[in-house]
């Protein structure tokens, strides 16, 4: 990854080239976070039963995943090797905590209803992940783009999911009644399978199976 | 039969590669192949000679499996007439009136399973252009065997559906899938639409709302005693009824009697394993005699043999868990594999109220440690024969 990225210092470059786009749309398709590099599943289960507090969960993650990005690839030359994944732990949670009051204060209702989540991300992988694949080495700009471009990644699969959980599961998207009533006195029945988290795991695997079937290149050559 | 077959080799050119309805050549193929012997045999590599191929072995599956549609099918229009307190006395009263209303419940279900699951198989293999398989033609009958009456048919159709791209086609079709097909299907209904598939109002076919009718398994589960009346029912169940299959119930589970036949006649043909349906019979009374002996509750303390009178346990234990594909396949294994079904399933049911049937789960459960249970099993034996070896040189 990290060569892909190697700039030459003389060189005048515009602040965002055709390297600086990929860092945010590679995570969106070829590479995404949690269908290619099947990461951050555990949160994508556990928070997509709607569509609000899954919107909320990924602003907050994209916010963590690219805060920490910058921080730690302007720290990157100053943090010995050794401890470097305690320093970046105390980092996220820094983070992770301001996101959380900031929930809190603004946000109670759906603060509470994701719960201990929120603490989680902390421990999503997807963040590690990026601290330690790119912000160790990469200079803060393009960081700063790899963290935004993952946790869009992240946000557009858990969002899709949590779109298909709620219209399935309790006919309603954003909160909003979709399914008509006609419907339901004809004998629909909202899916119950959807609400629990193991209906994610079932549409999750549909949106890889879909990718995947788009996108040919992306199947190990036999 | 000689005029389907003379128009069947007259058809044939036209189906095979470069003739007229070549893209249909995997429909047509399995049609043929469904009426007569191949003419083709297998060529290359080793193969074990047997009189009996893959269709034959389902369908005798199915045969099985009549004595307990027949009683389900009778049972369930039984069951309405109790409800509404008519025909009352022996249960033969107005036997007619009772079939022709469960055939009219149950015929519907039968079919939507075979066509959306048959419809599906069809779509994939033409689309793959590998033969057409006959797992399915078992699977299809499973499925509204495991239902109960009232079922809505889109339902079973979405079930179906899910059961068979899910457990089978992404896993590569026929004699690749982990999970059993029929009980995919039926965790998905059970998870998805809880209230079609538990608690006291769906086992009997158009009931009046006041008529309890709670399984004798759910009377076990609330009061120990599988016989106990509930509220508003007008007759206990006895342990006669239960054997019989006079209770109310999924379709094809509640004759024991039809199950025992149809066990019978797998086991003589050889086509299931007998080993696997006294390991699951077995490990079921073991796990009840434990239960017993701790005797905390009501439920652990019912004599541990009314297990296997109620609900779907036996049915699980002669159609489910045996399924040659999804079950262990060494000697040992299946040993293990059985009783771990059998106590999972009764652990089930005395433990968590939410599930009152076990053995759905633990044939799942099973399915899933079956190839690890297999994997021990010859990883041991080779451990044996190893040590064996390595003392005979030794003493050279």
């Amino acid at each position: 990854m990290s060569d892909v990225l190697v700039q030459s210092p003389a060189e005048k470059k515009p602040l965002i080239g055709k390297k600086e786009r990929k860092l945010i749309t590679d995570p969106l398709s070829d590479n995404n976070p949690v269908t290619i590099q099947v990461l951050g599943i555990c949160s994508a289960l556990a928070v997509t039963t709607q569509m609000k507090p899954t919107m909320v969960m990924a602003l907050s993650v994209t916010a963590v995943i690219a805060l920490s990005n910058l921080v730690i690839s302007l720290m990157r030359n100053a943090i010995p090797s050794r401890i470097r994944i305690i320093v970046q732990l105390t980092v996220v949670s820094v983070l992770v905590i301001l996101v959380d009051q900031i929930l809190k204060a603004y946000m109670y209702d759906i603060s509470k209803q994701l719960s201990v989540f929120v603490g989680l991300i902390i421990t999503n992988c997807i963040v590690m992940g990026r601290l330690e694949a790119y912000a160790m080495g990469n200079k803060p700009f393009p960081s700063l783009l790899d963290g935004l471009g993952n946790g869009f990644g992240y946000g557009a699969v858990i969002l899709t999911v949590a779109f298909v959980r709620e219209l399935l599961g309790s006919g309603k998207v954003f909160g909003f009644k979709v399914v008509p009533d006609v419907l339901y006195q004809a004998g629909y029945v909202n899916n119950g399978l959807m609400m629990i988290p193991a209906g994610a795991l079932f549409v999750v695997a549909c949106y890889i199976w879909v990718q995947r079937s788009l996108a040919k290149h992306l199947e190990e050559k036999e | 039969m000689e005029f389907l077959k003379k128009k069947i080799l007259e058809l044939r050119p036209d189906f095979e590669k470069g003739g007229k309805y070549a893209k249909f050549h995997t429909l047509f193929d399995g049609f043929a192949t469904f009426l007569f012997t191949p003419d083709r045999v297998s060529s290359g590599g080793t193969h074990i000679k047997a009189g009996i191929d893959l269709k034959r072995t389902m369908f005798f599956v199915i045969l099985a499996m009549v004595p307990s549609l027949l009683f389900g099918i009778f049972n369930v229009g039984h069951q309405h007439f109790l409800a509404l307190g008519e025909f009352s006395g022996s249960p033969l009263n107005g036997l007619w009136d009772k079939v022709l209303y469960g055939a009219f419940k149950v015929f519907p279900i039968v079919v939507v399973s075979y066509t959306v699951g048959l419809g599906i198989e069809f779509f994939v293999a033409s689309k793959k252009g590998h033969a057409i398989n006959e797992g399915f033609l078992v699977s299809g009958m499973l499925i509204p065997l495991i239902l109960p009456p009232d079922i809505p048919l889109w339902m079973v159709g979405l079930s179906t559906a899910f059961a068979v791209v899910f457990a089978k086609e992404v896993f590569g079709g026929t004699g690749m899938n982990v999970l059993n097909v029929a009980l995919t299907a039926r965790v998905f209904l059970f998870f998805a639409y809880p209230t079609f598939m538990s608690g006291d109002q769906v086992w009997i076919s158009e009931k009046p709302d006041v008529y309890s009718g709670a399984t004798a398994l759910a009377n076990a589960a609330a009061t120990g005693s599988p016989f106990q009346i509930s509220a508003n029912q007008t007759w206990n169940y006895s342990l006669q009824d239960m054997v019989v299959g006079l209770i109310p119930g999924s379709i094809g589970e509640t004759s024991k009697i039809a199950i025992l036949l149809g066990a019978a006649f797998l086991i003589l043909t050889g086509i299931g394993s007998g080993v696997i349906m006294l390991g699951v019979v077995l490990g079921a009374l073991l796990m009840a005699l434990i239960f017993n002996g701790i005797g905390l509750t009501p439920f652990m303390n019912m004599p541990f043999y009314l297990h296997m009178a109620m609900g779907g346990l036996l049915f699980g234990a002669v159609f489910m868990a045996t399924d040659p594909v999804t079950a262990a396949h060494t000697g040992t294994g299946k040993w293990i594999y059985g009783f771990l079904v059998g106590m999972m399933a009764v652990m089930i049911r005395v433990f968590n109220p939410a599930y009152p049937e076990g053995i759905m789960l633990a044939v799942l459960f099973g399915n899933v440690m079956a190839p690890l249970i297999d994997y021990f099993v010859v990883q041991a034996n080779i451990a044996r024969r190893n040590k064996r070896l390595v003392t005979r040189t030794s003493l050279v």
